[in-house]
């Protein structure tokens, strides 16, 4: 036996868990001094996945960083997992990601190999999306950290914000909900081993091919599903649209066991942030079991695209979707701004 | 009898598992205290305790002073959870593996039964897994008592895979009394599934 490191015993957050509460954020970046730009179409103050700015009538640079401690304990599946994370707000812009800088934090104790590996993963990562790792900045930490800081490209006319789902569309989610207590679970190994599989190819899988589908259609509105939740990023797109998000909790699609775990307690804390950053945002038109609530305030790392369309393009896209990806789902419609954000019904 | 938990300084997951542990080794009548030192310890515990059935008070006793207070219940079941919900699993919708032969490929017997072993096993390796396994002629061997693929085909029942035997064919082979692993079909059912399929893998 090598020397074996479980990465994840030496993080003290899981994924995309780690994440700073949006409201926590939306206050310490009040006040400071911003510069104008009419290039920059979307900024800060859209609370979308990534910045963009006009080059030129027929380009847009689009900016995104994510990283973030170990979620899993295999160094190379950590890099992979890490970076298709990070790359997929470029995919929730509507764009593709071209150019790439690695950002990793070394910790002690690990050995070279093991670093080498989660680097390896996340080139396997950005060839597969066909973008290239430039360089990059590593430093030593106490906690390992790795992401990428990512550029892509969109033609302006078709950059997707999470601002612009218009009452009448339907709500489609290309990945299942539970992977934050699924991977909170597993750090108490109370997961089975095919289950840990399925969710590790589901983080490990680019939202390329959704968002190579999804292009094809007069999409309105889209936005990746990560730390905040589907509640929390799915009120973000109901606040910068003016509408309401009608989320038909039945026909989210999540992970069986997810439910079992929630219920027992496994419940990552970064779910119950969500739902403090939602609440009062949130309508439940029935009783909903406090679990299944769980599962859709749950963080997710490297989620799904959550996206609106008009109701005549849903069938044809859903159906294009299935071909190609394992559980997209049509998860809701859009109305008029009601008296919340979000109702679940 | 009381026990104490002290869970002070454990990250999530671990005070639900440390007192997971504890309430194993406590009788009905019994109490659990868990101190944990923030709120959402707090909750998942209560979480926790509504599963198993017992009753369960939560106090703040200071900044970071917790205790949760369950009392051990009787024999009642765990909480079901809720069967409403769009669960998914590994499946792939549309995907059918047809099993028409207990060996794989033309040649020699002995070979052709050792690759359909493989092909069955590989099977349970991948990410994805057929919605369907239908197994006729020899294939309905695969599924009965003595088969080597059996234990494989078991698995994926257990993950939600619908393995389905042609019944006829069981007749035939004097099968029937031996089927160890899903279901029985008939000719319709094959039919319908063969034209409702997205993708046909067979070995």
């Amino acid at each position: 036996m090598e020397t074996e490191v479980k990465l994840t015993k030496l993080a003290s957050c899981a994924g995309c868990g780690a994440k700073l509460g949006a409201g926590t954020l939306a206050r310490m970046l009040e006040g400071f001094q911003t510069r104008e730009d009419p290039r920059l179409i979307v900024g800060y103050d859209k609370s979308d996945d990534a910045s963009v700015y006009l080059l030129d009538e027929n380009t847009a640079l689009i900016q995104t960083t994510d990283f973030f401690p170990p979620i899993v304990d295999d160094p190379f599946l950590y890099g992979r997992i890490a970076a298709v994370n990070a790359m997929s707000d470029v995919y929730a812009m509507g764009g593709e990601p071209k150019l790439a800088l690695n950002i990793l934090c070394a910790a002690e104790g690990m050995p070279e190999e093991a670093i080498r590996e989660i680097l390896r993963g996340g080139y396997d990562a950005a060839y597969e999306a066909g973008a290239i790792i430039t360089g990059g900045h590593t430093i030593r930490g106490a906690e390992p950290i790795y992401g990428l800081a990512v550029s892509g490209f969109v033609h302006p006319k078709n950059v997707l914000t999470n601002s612009g789902a218009k009452p009448g569309d339907l709500l489609i989610l290309t990945k299942p909900l539970g992977i934050g207590i699924l991977t909170t679970a597993a750090k108490a190994d109370m997961v089975e081993k095919p289950i840990l599989n399925r969710i590790y190819a589901q983080m490990a899988a680019l939202n390329k091919t959704a968002r190579d589908i999804m292009v094809n259609y007069p999409v309105h509105s889209c936005t990746d599903v990560t730390g905040f939740s589907l509640l929390g990023h799915g009120f973000e797109m109901a606040q910068g649209s003016g509408c309401t998000l009608h989320i038909a909790v039945d026909s989210v699609p999540i992970h069986r066991e997810a439910l079992t775990f929630a219920s027992m307690g496994l419940v990552p804390a970064g779910a119950y942030r969500n739902r403090q950053y939602v609440r009062g945002g949130v309508k439940l038109r029935r009783d909903i079991p406090l679990a299944l609530q769980d599962i859709l305030y749950d963080p997710q790392t490297s989620g799904g695209l959550l996206f609106a369309l008009p109701e005549k393009d849903a069938q044809g896209c859903l159906r294009e979707l299935q071909d190609k990806i394992l559980h997209p789902a049509i998860v809701g419609y859009v109305t008029e701004k009601e008296d919340s954000f979000i109702c679940l019904e | 009898m009381e026990k104490i938990v002290d869970a002070r300084g454990m990250a999530c997951p671990l005070p639900v598992v440390n007192a997971k542990k504890a309430a194993e080794s406590l009788s009905p009548g019994d109490t659990l205290i868990v101190r944990v030192d923030n709120e959402i310890a707090v909750q998942n515990l209560q979480r926790f305790a509504g599963h198993m059935g017992f009753s369960a008070a939560g106090e703040k006793q200071g900044e970071t002073e917790y205790t949760v207070t369950m009392h051990i219940g009787g024999t009642e079941k765990p909480r079901q959870e809720p069967e409403t919900a769009c669960a998914v699993d590994a499946r792939k919708k549309g995907m059918l593996v047809v099993l028409s032969a207990n060996t794989m490929g033309t040649g020699e017997e002995k070979l052709g039964k050792a690759l359909m072993k493989a092909f069955v096993f590989a099977l349970t390796k991948q990410d994805v897994l057929p919605e369907t396994i239908l197994c006729y002629n020899t294939g309905a061997y695969l599924t009965c008592q003595g088969a080597d693929t059996l234990e494989d085909l078991k698995l994926l029942e257990s993950e939600g895979v619908t393995v389905l035997t042609c019944g006829t064919c069981l007749d035939f082979y004097g099968l029937k009394e031996t089927l160890a692993v899903g279901g029985i079909t008939n000719m319709y059912d094959i039919v319908e599934r063969m034209e409702a399929a997205v993708t046909i893998v067979r070995p």
